[in-house]
Formats: structure tokens, C-alpha cells, sequence
């Protein structure tokens, strides 16, 4: 029986098809083109996405993934084009994004003798993206595009990359599709301890004063019922972390917000109140501690985890629970009786006041002066229901945004957390319409994280992506500038910024846009955008010199939050 | 500053290019010095095995062994420190011929430290010894006053722990039965 024979850009095609991809995001080139010859006869199946620099293209697939599940793919060239994505494969990897770069190499033939676009790609990308491995033959290429996808999507998620020999490219092979669910080396989800089960257990039925922290582990192992009937049962209030934020709906009685830098009052004071923190997929990031020296040092720290390395990592844990929190959440939900913790759970309810009258309702319902990023934010999450997907850049728009908009929905909240990537906004957003057509996406962006990836805004004319983009245009690198003014005087260094007319430059991309410049302006904007088919840019000129806060200044102790500036 | 130890730590990883630089990554990354390091294959096939000692606090080196099994393709990583492993080291010391034969005392310290020597020709003599890492170096300092050295080398640490089994033989036959086992139900 002899099969037919294919090249291994054939077999490249045949494999991601296998695995079930239908979108790829991408940037062709020399080294690459072998694939983008056979990618043309797969158009019908495979949605290529052309993006307008791989850095979009690599965002965008981190966008698709967050919002659906499923695993973002790039394609691109070797030299530059792989270069160009590095930033989206280091955010991938603090995010635990599960994304699959495919880049083009030399030949194997040229291989270390600095050919033309050729990088080590793999030694650049190996300290930052869980698997990277060379295809050096069209006999690999089913094999590790099988290992690439499972190593993506499985356990906690990461980056990827596949560095791709032009030779192996162009090699024909024989084609079978590979089914692969285990590595020998690789634990995807380490075995739960019984013994720190029956110890967690005893402390969360003893605690009077039990927190819950929520991070993006509870929603990357879909576990956000699991989670919810979990604290349901004890009763226990629940901090989220930024990528959490949407694991428990806004408006669960048990969730109190926030946590971190400039997050809500209430959790970040208890955090150092409590008597026992339970803190499920999550990695206890110094944005979120403060100063480690006084974390929640009066508590016993249960630690859920798929990944054995975080486990005291930061934060010394009394009781590590190993395993997929999905499975790890319904044990102890199973064994731990039903509490009451009213008394506990009301005392929050003197810091959410405090916090609401100095800072929130300030912030979002002002009756003069200029527009608040707070209040757009308030004013878009009502309008769609609190029902949008949320995507934002970084910076002040972005704290902004993660604490003014409300979540109905799990995997509702794309924002570059670990790496605070600006620029990151404009793909991602486009990558989340793909990943999650049926959802209103609406991206909250500042003038200067706009202006890092602009030229994407050629992939949502090109592909009618229905982003709707909210630029909260202050003049100011505003994050930066808020720092300045806090810790240098403010001696505004390189942080005010000239900004370009966003109407001609909507305008020449075919995209709606609406100036907002006065309040009574806003609501009406708003639902233009939103009625408008297709994406918009609304541009709404808020306040230059605004601040974002509550605010744990970098090294203070998580309970001590700013209220207002001193300066 | 902390108490520093002495730690060795045993690394079995698949045997594919490129796992070197991502372990030594983690070392690098939290500006520890590697003291030494010795790579070769391991008694399982297409396994590698790694011996490497480095000085830092028992907080430390618990977070540096779980950063190195987190690589995709290292399969186990443990630390021990001295007094759980037996260790040694091997190390070469070429002598000139002529010292060593005008005086008898190189050959006494040589006898004393149960070196022993494997090679000898007019020019120069190869002394090699199988020992302690300490010893090694106090007969260097030995044969150096008396002169006589031309060149030393010494390799990297290799060590067995005191346990009884090889811990990877049985962490591989049960990660595969507890894969068989969710297989199938
Ligand atoms: C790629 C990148 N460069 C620099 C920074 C540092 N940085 C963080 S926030 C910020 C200012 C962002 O300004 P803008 O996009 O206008 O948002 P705003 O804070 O004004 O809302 C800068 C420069 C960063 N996070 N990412
Ligand atoms: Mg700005």
C-alpha cells in the first residue's frame, strides 16, 4: 500500500486542521512561503487573518485564546518576523496564554552560519515560551505540531513556538495525523496530596475570617462553577486578581473585587486581616502583595495550583493543593461543610463605603469638570450589560477599565497583565472578535498605547472587525506621568505627548469614529458606536491630569491603600 | 547574610539539545554561580543526567530545582546536600618527570593520598585521583610546593544518593501507570 506522498508545509496544513484550528494569524515572507503556497488551497478551511506587523499578529492570538479557550496560531517568517513576535510570546508566557508561533527558518543546510533573516530562534525564545523546537525534517512536522498543541492547551497553558527549516518545509513525507496526550517528562496535572486535601479542609472549617482569592487559573481550568459552588458552600468572600476578574460574576455577593495595586479597598485590607487565604490559580505577583515582608502573615495560606513552581514561589504556603483546580475545588467543595460567615462578609462593607465615597463616586459620577476615565468605563459596561468582552491597553486606561467594568460572563477580561505589554490592545482586540464572534468587544485603549500598534487598524478595515474602540485620550503617557508626579516631583519627563487628528485617521481606514468632548456627550456616543455596524473608534477626550486610585505605592503593605494624592 | 550550603542538585532530563542553557537559565536568573557540572548519560536509555553544586540558603534552592522540573523535557530534579549523597570527583595532575625522580618525597604524598600513577615517560608523569573535592586540592597544594606541577585539572562533582533506588526508574513506571490509568477510566 503505498500513500501519497506530501511536503512537509502539506503536512504543517493537515496537522493544524487536525488539531481543530480554523483561524491563523499572519505575516508572510521568504522563509515561510512554502507554507503560504499551501496555506492558499486551505483558504476554504483555514481563516488567515493578515495582520500588519507580527507583533499584532502574535497579540491577536493571544486575544483569540483568552476569549475562547482554544489555542491562537501564528504564522510567520523567519529573522524579523519571528522577532516581531517575541513580545507577544514573553506576555503569553506570564499570562499562560496558550498560543502556537510558527515561524519559517533557513534551510538546515544554512543553519548557524548567519544566513540571510537567519536567528536563533530557539535559543532566543526557550527562557521565555514553554516549548520551543526546530522542524529540521518534513518527518517531524506531524509529530511536533501534535506536541505543540498539547503542550499549548494543557496544564498551565503557555506559548509555544515551532521554528520551521525551509528544507523540512519543502521535504515531502509520508502523512499520518498524530494523536498525543502524554510526555513522559511532563506533568500537565501533578497528583493531589489527600493529605493536604484533609488539611485544607480542617483549616477552611475552621477559619472565622476565610479569603478567597480568584486568579486566572480558575478560568483556564474552566472551573468558574466549580469555584462558585465552592464558596457558595463555605461562604467565603473573594478577591479576583486583573486576569480573574471575570472567573465570579461582578455582582456575586461573595465577590469583592479587586486585589492589587489599584484594586478595591476591601479585599487588600483583609487580605492582611484574615485568618485563613485560600488563593486558587493565581501567582501572588508583587502588583498584587505589596510588600512581601508583611503579606498576610497572621494567615494559613492554602495554595491551589496546577504548577508545582509557584507553590511558595512569592509567598510561603502552609497547605500546597496540587492539581487542576477544576478537580482539586469539587474535592474540598465535596468535604468541607456549609458555613455561615455574615458577621465577616459585612465587615468589608465599612472599606467598600470609604472606598465609594472618596474614590468611586468621584471618579465616576462627577457633576462638573472634565469627562473621567471611570465614568466612560461605568457608562460602556451599562450600555452593553455588562455583558462585552474587555479588552485594554496598558496604563491608566487600563487599571481604569479593570476596575469600572463589570463581568456577567467568564473569560471576559484580555488584558496584558504580567507584562504590562502596551500596544497590546488594538490586536488582541481583533483576535477576541475572531475568538468569540457573537460578543460585543469593546477595547479600552489610552494615546499612547493606540499609537504602539496603530497600523492594526489596517486588519480591522481589512477584515471588518467589529472592535469597538474607546480611546480614553488624556495627552499623556497618563500612567507614567501619575508616577512623576507621585515619586519625581513632578517633573513631567517625555510623558506629555502630541497626538495625531484620530477623525482623519479613522476616516482614511473607513472606521466609524465620534469625538467626545463634553459629558452630556458621552451616553450618546456610547450608543452610536454600538449601534454602528463594524468597528468605531470612539475617541473621548478625558481629563489630562487624572489619577488612578485607591493605590498601594510600590513597597508599602498590601492593606495600606492611598485614598487620595498628597501631591 | 543567610547561611549558604553547599548543594548538589541531580537533574534526569530527555536527552534533546538545548536543555543545557535553559537549566543553567535558572541559575543565571537569580545570579547563582554554578560551582560545577557534570552532564552524561544516565543508566536509563536516551536519558540525560546532570550533577550540578552550587552554594545558596535551603529557601533558594527549593525554588531553583522546581524552576529547573518545570522544563518541558527535564523529567526529575533533586537536591541533596553532602551528608545524602555519596560524591566524588576525579582529578589529573601532570608532574616533570625529572622532580619527581630527584625527589622522593613527591612520590610519598602522592602514596599518602592513594593517588596513583597511570602514566610516566622522560618529560613528564600523570598523577590521577579519585576523591574528596577537599583532598583534591590539598594535594594540589601539596605537589605545588614541592614543585613539581605542571598542569592540574580537576572535573565537576558526580554523586549517587545514599537512598537505595534510583528515583527516576520508579517516577517514570508511575507517571506511565497513573497515564494508563486515566486512560482507561
Ligand atoms: C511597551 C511598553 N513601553 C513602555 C511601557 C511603560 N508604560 C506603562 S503605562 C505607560 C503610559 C501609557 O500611556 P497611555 O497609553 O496614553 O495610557 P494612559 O496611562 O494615559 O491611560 C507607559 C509608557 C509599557 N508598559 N509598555
Ligand atoms: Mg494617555
Amino acid at each position: 500500500m503505498s500513500k501519497q506522498q506530501i511536503t512537509g508545509a502539506e503536512a504543517l496544513m493537515r496537522s493544524l486542521e487536525h488539531e481543530g484550528v480554523k483561524t491563523l494569524f499572519g505575516y508572510p515572507g521568504g522563509a515561510i512561503m512554502p507554507v503560504y503556497d499551501v496555506l492558499y488551497d486551505h483558504r476554504d478551511r483555514l481563516n488567515h487573518i493578515l495582520v500588519r506587523h507580527e507583533q499584532g499578529a502574535a497579540h491577536a492570538a493571544q486575544g483569540f485564546a483568552r476569549v475562547s479557550g482554544e489555542v491562537g496560531v501564528c504564522l510567520v517568517t523567519s529573522g524579523p518576523g519571528a522577532t516581531n513576535t517575541i513580545t507577544g510570546v514573553a506576555d503569553a508566557m506570564i499570562d499562560s496564554t496558550p498560543i502556537v508561533v510558527i515561524a519559517g527558518q533557513v534551510g538546515t543546510g544554512l543553519l548557524g552560519t548567519d544566513a540571510f533573516q537567519e536567528v536563533d530562534l530557539v535559543g532566543v525564545t526557550q527562557p521565555i515560551s514553554k516549548w520551543s523546537y526546530q522542524i529540521r525534517r518534513a518527518e517531524d512536522v506531524a509529530w511536533a505540531v501534535a506536541r505543540a498543541f498539547y503542550i499549548a492547551r494543557s496544564g498551565r497553558p503557555g506559548p509555544v513556538v515551532l521554528d520551521f527549516a525551509k528544507n523540512a518545509q519543502i521535504g515531502l513525507t509520508d502523512y499520518a495525523p498524530v494523536e498525543l496526550d502524554y510526555i513522559r517528562s511532563y506533568d500537565p496535572d501533578p497528583e493531589t496530596d489527600p493529605k493536604a486535601v484533609g488539611e485544607a479542609v480542617a483549616l477552611i472549617n475552621e477559619a472565622k475570617k476565610p479569603l478567597v482569592l480568584v486568579g486566572q487559573g480558575v478560568e483556564l481550568g474552566n472551573a468558574q462553577e466549580e469555584l462558585k459552588a465552592f464558596v457558595e458552600k463555605a461562604d467565603i468572600p473573594c478577591g479576583c486578581t486583573l486576569l480573574g476578574l471575570s472567573a465570579l460574576p461582578s455582582d456575586h455577593r461573595l465577590n469583592k473585587g479587586m486585589l492589587g495595586m489599584h484594586g478595591n479597598l476591601g479585599p487588600n485590607v483583609k487580605t492582611n486581616e484574615c485568618d485563613v487565604l485560600i488563593a486558587v490559580g493565581m501567582r501572588f505577583d508583587d502588583r498584587v502583595t505589596g510588600k512581601l515582608e508583611t503579606y498576610a502573615k497572621q494567615a494559613k495560606v492554602i495554595h491551589l495550583d496546577v504548577d508545582p513552581s509557584e507553590i511558595g514561589k512569592n509567598v510561603p504556603v502552609d497547605v500546597p493543593v496540587l492539581g487542576n483546580c477544576k478537580r482539586t475545588l469539587s474535592l474540598l467543595t465535596e468535604l468541607i461543610q456549609k458555613h455561615d460567615h455574615t458577621e465577616w462578609i459585612n465587615s468589608f462593607q465599612t472599606y467598600e463605603e470609604k472606598e465609594y465615597n472618596q474614590v468611586i463616586r468621584p471618579e465616576v459620577f462627577p457633576t462638573e469638570g472634565p469627562i473621567n476615565m471611570g465614568e466612560v468605563v461605568n457608562a460602556v459596561s451599562e450600555a452593553t450589560r455588562h455583558e462585552a468582552v474587555l479588552v485594554t491597553d496598558v496604563g491608566q486606561n487600563q487599571m481604569m477599565a479593570c476596575r469600572y467594568f463589570k463581568f456577567s460572563k467568564n473569560r471576559s477580561v484580555v488584558t496584558s497583565g504580567g507584562m504590562g505589554t502596551m500596544g497590546f490592545c488594538l490586536p488582541a482586540a481583533i483576535g477576541a472578535t475572531f475568538g468569540a464572534p457573537e460578543r460585543t468587544v469593546c477595547a479600552f485603549m489610552g494615546d499612547g498605547g493606540l499609537q504602539m500598534t496603530m497600523q492594526e487598524l489596517g486588519t480591522v478595515m481589512e477584515q471588518k472587525a467589529p472592535v469597538k474602540m474607546i480611546l480614553m485620550n488624556n495627552n499623556y503617557l497618563g500612567n507614567v506621568r501619575q508616577w512623576q508626579a507621585m515619586f519625581f516631583r513632578h517633573r513631567y519627563s517625555f510623558t506629555p505627548m502630541m497626538n495625531p487628528d484620530y477623525e482623519k485617521i479613522a476616516s482614511a481606514y473607513g472606521i466609524g469614529y465620534r469625538r467626545v468632548m463634553q459629558r452630556e456627550e458621552l451616553q450618546e456616543g456610547i450608543a452610536e458606536m454600538l449601534k454602528w455596524d463594524g468597528a468605531f473608534l470612539l475617541e473621548v477626550c478625558v481629563v489630562e491630569e487624572g489619577n488612578v486610585l485607591p493605590m498601594t505605592p510600590p513597597g508599602s503593605s498590601v492593606n495600606y491603600m492611598m485614598l487620595e494624592l498628597d501631591c | 547574610m543567610e547561611n549558604k550550603t553547599l548543594y548538589t542538585i541531580i537533574v534526569h532530563s530527555e536527552n534533546i539539545a538545548g536543555i543545557l542553557n535553559q537549566i543553567t537559565a535558572v541559575f543565571t536568573r537569580r545570579q547563582i554561580n554554578i560551582e560545577s557540572l557534570n552532564v552524561s548519560a544516565s543508566s536509563i536509555k536516551g536519558v540525560h543526567k546532570y550533577t550540578i553544586t552550587c552554594w545558596t540558603t535551603p529557601d533558594i534552592i527549593e525554588k531553583v530545582v522546581r524552576q529547573i522540573e518545570k522544563k518541558l523535557d527535564v523529567i526529575q530534579a533533586h537536591y541533596f546536600t553532602d551528608k545524602e549523597i555519596f560524591l566524588r570527583e576525579v582529578a589529573m595532575y601532570k608532574l616533570a618527570t625529572p622532580r619527581l625522580e630527584a625527589n622522593t618525597e613527591v612520590s610519598k604524598v602522592i602514596r599518602r593520598y592513594g593517588a596513583h600513577i597511570v602514566e610516566v615517560n622522560q618529560v613528564f608523569s600523570i598523577v590521577e585521583m579519585t576523591g574528596m573535592s577537599a583532598d583534591i586540592t590539598s594535594l594540589y597544594e601539596e605537589l605545588r610546593a614541592l614543585d613539581c606541577v605542571l598542569q592540574f585539572v580537576r572535573s565537576g562533582r558526580i554523586a549517587v544518593s545514599t537512598s537505595c533506588f534510583e528515583r527516576v526508574n520508579e517516577y517514570l513506571a508511575h507517571r506511565e501507570e497513573r497515564y494508563n490509568k486515566e486512560k482507561h477510566s
